[in-house]
Parts: structure tokens; sequence; C-alpha cells
């Protein structure tokens, strides 16, 4: 592979060498993956100097605007993302987009980056989401019909363009999450806790409004497949058991018959994980099949008064959405209609193959939570099947003749380098990954060092100057949201409006 | 004086980054009340905090000699005070291990690998420890996230192996499944 690509792209850097380069790299995107690529370039080249671009006023991406409000300490990783925001050698353009063109007058064309900076790397994330593709998904009159889940955790997070987001949690007491991942529990979970626990995080005060008027008292989450095949991880169920007067049901039937069965078996004695999961799904899970009239004094988990109800469902694709439908006697808002599937294939690999039965739920809203989806930069490549920016190991290639041609100093970490799945270590891991190609090609002379005077020249001529977040305004909006959150006894008030950052960073 | 002024600034800041763990978790809603310091590292830190004084009454705290065996097979002998957590002792040393959430068993990136006998005699992982392993990359049968285990006088001489961190991203559809 050596003799395609003109060096070994397989040797990892040396963890004990320390570089000394004068090399100017950007970074497009101020989340994990910008952010721990920097971090892991200063550790072995401390002499570099790195530049941080970021949309946003402010940095961190998915750690401020995707974890969830009451997972606190998932966001501990940002006290280093300070400590690498305050190097001397980095400065932090927040503020400012890069290879918008088609959303924003003012976004800094990729190329003027590419021709002053010696290395750029893209970590822009993934800033959209997958679509149904259902008929009724757009909702119709005043009913919803779906809403991305990733707009709904970035409003509850403060996300400014999340905060118009049209919801109803009030005209029917259920909703429906299409999708077995951990941003599906996640949302499960908000909408099931207490608003009075939820006050106390840095959840938005809108939010909390907003839940607290919630007539939401049961929650659905549908997948296509079966137990053995959810995307979500035991610590977030496990977080779902302990909800105080909720009670989670599942098709408990299945659920045996999956873990007992001899492919069920084999596949849970490989899979630690999964075993454990499995085991507190049967532990805490009641029957769907033996349904018990809901008694609004009935005791739920904890010994706690609550009607509330999470349900697991499998083997459902959803099909349409309808509106007007009389459900059960109730005026149902939306009803949404699934296909019920079955399973083929060995379980680590199932595949749902649709039936002739047809399953209706009824709710107020359903949230679609079935990936996020990176976009492409104007002035990248952008692999449109697989929605990443095509690269071999971080080091950003273009497809040409049917060959993979390597980008010269163009490289990618991140969501937008594998694809939108990964928990923050495992973006750690991959940006690590991505600086030490860069460490690499600084020190063999691969790329150049860029210039800082035609840096410094082509960031004023283009107004970045003047625009800029710096890391000081950060900070200062950082410490405000802090004191505002301490009053409310919160660890911190988001600000939730670009304009009202950009008053406070700029007075 | 400047031994017992160390000993006295590492306790404080232990008893900081503590305090600051523990609130995090009375600060998070009851639905997500895990301990991230477990009580055996609560009462190791209040017994840390004892005023070293030249009374016969306070303390003692051993040193304990280990070696971290790096992914590359570099080894590193460090000793580190009684109730250190492995996680800390490696960041005290240099020693290339990582720590995203800061030892609030809110992440795996701290995993270490132990030996059988050492393993077997560390009080047993809490579900809230199993649920981060889960996600480890290269986990074994005597792995346990560094920041939950602590320094103790058994732990002599132990070698603490550091797992390769990363799948091998080069491969395509290696991928992890969740986020």
């Amino acid at each position: 592979n050596s003799s395609k690509l003109g060096f070994p792209a397989f040797a990892s850097f040396s963890t004990t060498r320390q570089l000394a380069t004068d090399h100017n790299i950007a970074i497009v995107g101020g989340g994990a993956a910008g952010l721990y690529t920097a971090s892991r370039i200063l550790s072995k080249s401390p002499t570099t100097r790195i530049d941080i671009f970021e949309q946003l006023p402010t940095p961190q991406g998915l750690v401020r605007y995707g974890v969830a409000p009451d997972h606190p300490e998932v966001k501990n990783c940002t006290t280093k993302f300070n400590q690498v925001l305050q190097n001397p050698q980095v400065q932090f353009y927040g503020n400012i987009p890069v290879g918008t063109e088609s959303d924003h007058e003012c976004s800094v064309p990729l190329e003027r980056l590419r021709s002053v900076y010696g290395g750029v790397v893209l970590a822009y994330g993934a800033s959209r989401d997958r679509k149904l593709g259902i008929e009724g998904e757009d909702g119709c009159g005043s009913r919803v019909g779906v809403v991305s889940a990733r707009l709904f955790v970035a409003w509850y997070n403060g996300l400014p363009e999340a905060q118009d987001v049209q919801l109803d949690l009030d005209s029917f007491d259920r909703v429906v999450i299409v999708g077995h991942g951990n941003v599906a529990l996640d949302c499960a979970r908000i909408l099931l806790t207490d608003p009075n626990d939820l006050a106390r995080t840095d959840i938005t005060k809108r939010a909390v409004a907003a839940l607290r008027k919630s007539n939401v008292r049961h929650v659905e989450m549908v997948g296509r497949r079966g137990p053995l095949q959810v995307s979500f991880t035991t610590k977030e169920l496990r977080e779902m058991t302990k909800l105080p007067g909720l009670e989670i049901i599942c098709d408990r039937r299945l659920l045996e018959s999956e873990c007992a069965g001899e492919k069920g078996r084999r596949v849970l004695e490989a899979s630690r994980p999964l075993k454990r999961m499995m085991d507190l799904l049967l532990k805490h899970s009641v029957d769907s099949n033996s349904p018990k009239p809901i008694n609004e004094n009935e005791l739920g988990a904890g010994g706690v008064k609550g009607n509330k109800t999470f349900t697991l469902r499998f083997l459902l694709s959803p099909l349409r959405v309808l509106y007007n439908q009389v459900e059960e006697g109730l005026k149902a808002p939306q009803v949404m209609q699934f296909a019920v599937n079955r399973l083929s294939g060995p379980p680590e690999s199932a595949r749902a193959e649709a039936t002739s039965e047809i399953v209706d739920i009824a709710c107020c809203m359903a949230l679609r939570s079935i990936g996020y989806a990176s976009t492409p930069l104007v002035g990248a490549p952008f692999d449109h099947k697989r929605n990443i920016v095509p690269n071999i190991a971080g080091r950003v290639t273009v497809d040409q003749n049917d060959r993979n041609d390597l980008v010269p100093g163009l490289y990618v970490s991140g969501w937008v380098k594998r694809g939108p799945v990964g928990v923050i270590a495992t973006t750690m891991q991959d940006a690590y990954r991505t600086a030490d190609a860069v460490l690499m090609d600084m020190r063999d002379g691969n790329i150049g060092t860029g210039c800082r005077a035609d840096i410094d020249n082509t960031l004023r001529s283009l107004g970045v100057d003047a625009r800029r977040v710096s890391t000081e305004g950060w900070l200062r909006l950082e410490a405000y949201e802090a004191a505002r959150g301490e009053k409310a006894g919160k660890p911190r008030e988001k600000v939730t409006s670009v304009e009202e950052m950009l008053n406070i960073i700029n007075q | 004086m400047l031994y017992l002024l160390s000993r006295t600034a590492s306790a404080a800041k232990q008893c900081t980054r503590l305090t600051r763990n523990y609130s995090l978790v009375s600060s998070s809603s009851s639905a997500s009340t895990r301990p991230s310091v477990s009580m055996a590292a609560l009462l190791t830190a209040s017994l840390r905090q004892q005023p070293r004084g030249f009374s016969a009454s306070a303390l003692a705290m051993k040193d304990i000699t280990v070696t971290f065996i790096e992914p590359d097979g570099n080894e590193v002998e460090v000793t580190g005070e009684e109730g250190t957590n492995l996680m800390e002792l490696a960041h005290e040393n240099d020693v290339d291990l990582e720590g995203a959430c800061e030892g609030a068993c809110a992440c795996s990136t701290c995993h270490v690998i132990l030996d059988d006998k050492i393993f077997d005699e560390l009080p047993e992982p809490t579900d809230e420890e199993n649920d981060m392993l889960d996600l480890a990359f290269g986990l074994t049968d005597t792995s346990r996230l560094g920041c939950q285990v602590l320094l103790t006088p058994d732990m002599e001489g132990a070698r603490i192996r550091l797992p390769s961190a990363t799948r091998n991203f080069y491969v395509d559809g290696s991928k992890p499944a969740h986020h």
C-alpha cells in the first residue's frame, strides 16, 4: 500500500518522540473531534499553531448540544477542551462558518484556508438526520407528524436554530419514537422524567416549562428488528429502570424466545454487553401480552405512585402517518401505521422482512431517531452513499478515474470521517489517529508549513477578525451561563440565541 | 515540612476532585443517581484528609509500587499513595492512559487489564462500572476501569496492562455500534 500512497499509511506515530515544527494547521469544527485532534497534535508537537473554526459562537459541538442534560459527568471532557482552547498556540474562531457558501453569505471558502494553512482538518460532524421517507411524515395542519429526534435533543439542549421546532406534547398522552439507539432512549427518558428533577440540570428553562405542561405519560420506542439487534446500551436502559413510577413493557414471549433459542444463546454467550442487557430487560420488564388496566393509583417502580409507561416495541417498520383517525373511541391526533416484520438470518446480522400484518399506534407526536447524517462542504470531496468525506485513515481522498487519490494537506476527523456512530471516547481515538497522520506528514515534509502573514491577511480581508468569537469571548459566555445557572440551582443556564450570545461576548 | 505540605496539597486536590464528582451525582436527576465514586473511595479519601501531624495516632498512608505496561510494550514502574486510583496514578506519572470523563465512571477510556490474582482480590465492579466496561475496546475477563480501582497494599508489584485503545479504523466496515 505504501507504493500507492508514497509513504507508509499504517505506521503508527511514535508516542514518545516530540516534534518541533512551525506548521500552521486549520481545523474546521470546534466539537470533540476537532478539539481532540488539536490536543493530540499539540501533545506531540507543542510549537504547531492551530486555528479552530466553528460555525457557532460556542465550541464543544454535540457535547454541548447532544449529550443529555442529566448526564453531566459525560461533559467532564470539556475541561480538557477549554485547556486546548487556552493553549497559546491555539486560536478559536467561533461564529465563523467554513465551506457553507450555500447557507451563509459570510462563509469562509475552504479553498482560501487551504491556500494559506499547511494542513486543514475537517471535523464538522453531522448536522442533519435521516428521514423515514413515509407518507404523512411532515405533519398535517396543527399535527406535527414526525419530528427529528436530533432536533428535539438540540431543542432541550438549547441549540439556537432548534428553538423554533414545532412539538406537540399536549394533545395526547403518548409519543412514538422510531429507533432503538441511545438517542431514542435519551428522548424517552427526558419525556418521562419528573420535570422537577430535570429543572436542576442544564436543560433549558423553556424545555422544563414545556415538559411541566406535557400530557405525555406513555412512550413507545419502536424498532425494525428484535431484542438482540438493539443499538442502545445497558447504562441508558438501567436509567429507565430507575425512573420512579415508570413501568417498562415489552413482548416478553418474544424476548424469551430470542434469548433461549439456539442462535440466541450462542450470540449471548459471545457478547457480554448484550447478555447483560437482556438480563436487565428480563428482570425489569412487564409483559405487553398480558396488559393490565392502567390504574392511576397503582404503584410503579420504587413503590412510587405513577402511571407512566415505557414500551419497547420490536419488529415494526413505519409505513405512514394518518391524521383524523378515530381510535378506540378517542379522536387520536395522529396514528402511525407500522408493518410487522419477521427476522431472517443469524442474530448478528438479522434482516427484517415485512409481513402483511399492520399495527397502529396513536400518538400526539412521533420522533424519528434513525441516525444523524453529515452534509457536503463546498470545496471538499463527499461520498454521497456513505455520507462521509472519503478518506484513508484520516487523509482525505478523491475518486478520480476509479483511483483513490490523496488530496494533499486535507484531513478528516470524527463522525464526518467514519459515519455518525460512536461515543466521545470513540471520537477521541479516531481524532488521535488523524492527528498522527498530520504529525507524520509534518515530520516528513509531506505538507507545507503555511504562512502566518498570509493567514492573518486572508482572515482580515474576509472580515473574520471583526466577526469572530475568541477563546476569551467563549469563556466569558461560559462564565455568564454558569452565574445565571447558579441563581437557578443548575450547573448553567444556556443562552439560546446567537444574537444574545454575541451581545454578551462583545459587552 | 515540604513533605507535609505536598501531602496536604495532594490530599486537598483529592478532596476537591472527589467533592466535585460527588456533587455531580447529587446535582443530576434522581433518575440517574449512580455512584461516580465508590464508598471505598470516599472512606479512603476521608482517611487521607486526616491532618498530618506528629501525633502517633495519625494514619500512615503506604506507598505502593506497581508497573504500567503501555500498548507498545514500554514498562513504567510507578509509586503512588494508597487510595490513589489507577487513572490518577497514570496521569501523575505521564503514563499514556486517557480519562475523558475525569474519573466519573462515565466513559471507558481509562480501561486497564490486570493479572488474574489482583483482579480476583479486588472488590467486584458495580453495575455502573460494568456498563462502561461493556463499551471498552478489547475487553478481557480481567479488565477494570482504572479510575475505579484504588491502590491498596495488596497491589504491591501489580502489573497493569494498557490495552491498545483503537479499533483498526483503517479497515472499512469495522465500526462501533453505539452512540
